[in-house]
């Protein structure tokens, strides 16, 4: 897994605490977007070529190029299109909420 | 240093004059000129810049608000169809609270396909957030333009300013522009240093995803930039005079003390107004001249301390906001209590058809001795 920068949350209770712009809310890395996830992908390294083609198609990225590659699931929303693109089905689908 | 330049030079030398550090810009009638000599100053290094070629309008706008967004002093200009391809980033720039500067010369809307004044294009970007300039002369294009970064870059306004000047009675028209001092400007508009920019070593988003839990804030904080760039504008013009010896605010007004008439007006047609004015004052008429430069943000107070003591009152349109009346005639009705006055709005010189002072006088004459009417049309061939 590789390591991430933790950012500060900005806490904002009213206009003052608020920049000019949406912007400087801090960053991404303090705000995790995978709550909303209903499948899980999970690449099974015995089965994976390291072809990295999972990790061309993430959109978000949230797939890391390791060897093998590994799956940040504090940002994957579980689109499923790495599972879709694999082309030798090594990404098997779980469900999230159990 | 005194030179004979016209509207489009006049742009392109302020802009220069305010060193900024990118241009990014697509060539239109009666615009080109603009952005053609400024490439030629950045390709000869007169000007460290770096001048980007866009495929359209709209990319102008978002290489420019890329490159304000880092932190780099921008301009760009465009006219007519070239601004309304743009308008999608115009409302971006504004909500982005880049202080990008950019020349619009004031062309008409097609169709007809007509390439002369008439200001529809800038008047239908009024809810975009941005200040909006309109100007009279060259000068006034030249030391709008420096006046525009100092008040755009200031940190309680962080706004975008479309400095406007007429379709080829500026843009294309060769008058004495007075160069000012570098050392002098240098030191009335300083380097831009945003306090919020893209920094790669300090990751954060930029126009994010904002949900109703923010974004009517974000709208508030904009209307307030206006209501403090009202006094900023009007600081900015008194250290302008300081330096320079010529005082800009967000209005002029000419011959207007003792006015029991009053012409409002804007752009070019205020030049003319003024000396419309002259000659029906020779006949013993107080007649007074109000020129807006400011459309947005509306000089409200200062409309309504001119008009105070003054019952009728004309107001001329380059433009026209069809199913209702003038622009600036319709913003004027809004501030002033009608009540008191006889308002006259009138439409005059749209598709950059000339507006000469016999026009005027046909104006002044309707307020003389007609009953006060939102819309009057001054000219149509019948």
């Amino acid at each position: 897994m590789v390591k991430k920068k933790k950012t500060e949350k900005v806490i904002i209770n009213g206009e003052k605490d608020m920049p000019p712009m949406p912007a400087s809310l801090g960053s991404m890395l303090s705000n995790p977007t995978s709550s909303w996830r209903s499948i899980r992908p999970v690449i099974r390294e015995e089965k994976c070529t390291r072809c990295m083609i999972c990790w061309k198609y993430c959109p978000e990225p949230a797939i890391l190029p390791t060897d093998p590659p590994t799956i940040d699931y504090d940002y994957c929303k579980g689109c499923g299109i790495c599972i879709e693109e694999c082309p030798f089905d090594a990404i098997d689908t779980e469900n999230e909420g159990k | 240093m005194k030179k004979v330049l016209t509207g489009n030079f006049a742009a392109a030398y302020g802009a220069t004059a305010a060193r900024v550090n990118v241009i990014a810009a697509y060539p239109i009638t009666p615009q080109t000129t603009i952005v053609e000599i400024l490439s030629e100053i950045v390709a000869d290094g007169l000007l460290k810049a770096e001048f980007i070629k866009v495929e359209s309008e709209h990319s102008a706008l978002a290489a420019s608000i890329g490159a304000q967004a880092a932190g780099a002093r921008t301009f760009t200009a465009t006219s007519a169809q070239g601004l309304t391809l743009m308008h999608e980033l115009i409302h971006w720039a504004a909500r982005g609270r880049l202080p990008i500067v950019m020349a619009n010369v004031n062309r008409a809307m097609a169709p007809g396909w007509s390439i002369w004044a008439d200001t529809t294009d800038s008047l239908s970007q009024r809810d975009t957030g941005w200040m909006q300039v309109y100007c009279e002369n060259n000068q006034e294009v030249y030391d709008t333009i420096l006046l525009s970064y100092r008040i755009s870059e200031h940190e309680d306004v962080l706004l975008p300013t479309l400095v406007n000047l007429d379709a080829f009675f500026l843009s294309h028209t060769s008058q004495v522009v007075d160069l000012r001092d570098q050392d002098k400007i240098d030191s009335f508009i300083l380097p831009y240093k945003p306090k919020y920019k893209l920094d790669i070593n300090h990751p954060s988003s930029f126009g994010a995803l904002t949900s109703p839990d923010h974004y009517y804030e974000f709208s508030y904080k904009i209307q307030r930039a206006h209501e403090k760039a009202v006094h900023i504008i009007e600081e900015a013009g008194e250290a302008f005079e300081r330096l320079f010896g010529k005082k800009y605010g967000l209005t002029e007004s000419y011959r207007c003390d003792d006015a029991e008439y009053l012409l409002i007006s804007y752009g070019t047609i205020a030049g003319t107004v003024k000396e419309a004015v002259d000659r029906i004052r020779e006949r013993g008429l107080k007649l007074g001249a109000l020129k807006i430069r400011y459309f947005r943000p509306f000089p409200k107070e200062q409309v309504r301390r001119i008009c105070k003591n003054v019952k009728t009152i004309g107001v001329i349109d380059r433009a026209i906001s069809y199913g209702q009346a003038g622009q600036f005639f319709t913003e004027v009705k809004s501030v002033l209590d009608v009540g008191k006055h006889q308002l006259f709005g009138f439409i005059a010189g749209l598709g950059g058809r000339d507006v000469s002072i016999s026009d005027i006088e046909t104006m002044n004459k309707y307020m003389q001795s007609e009953k006060a009417d939102d819309l009057i049309w001054i000219g149509v061939k019948q």
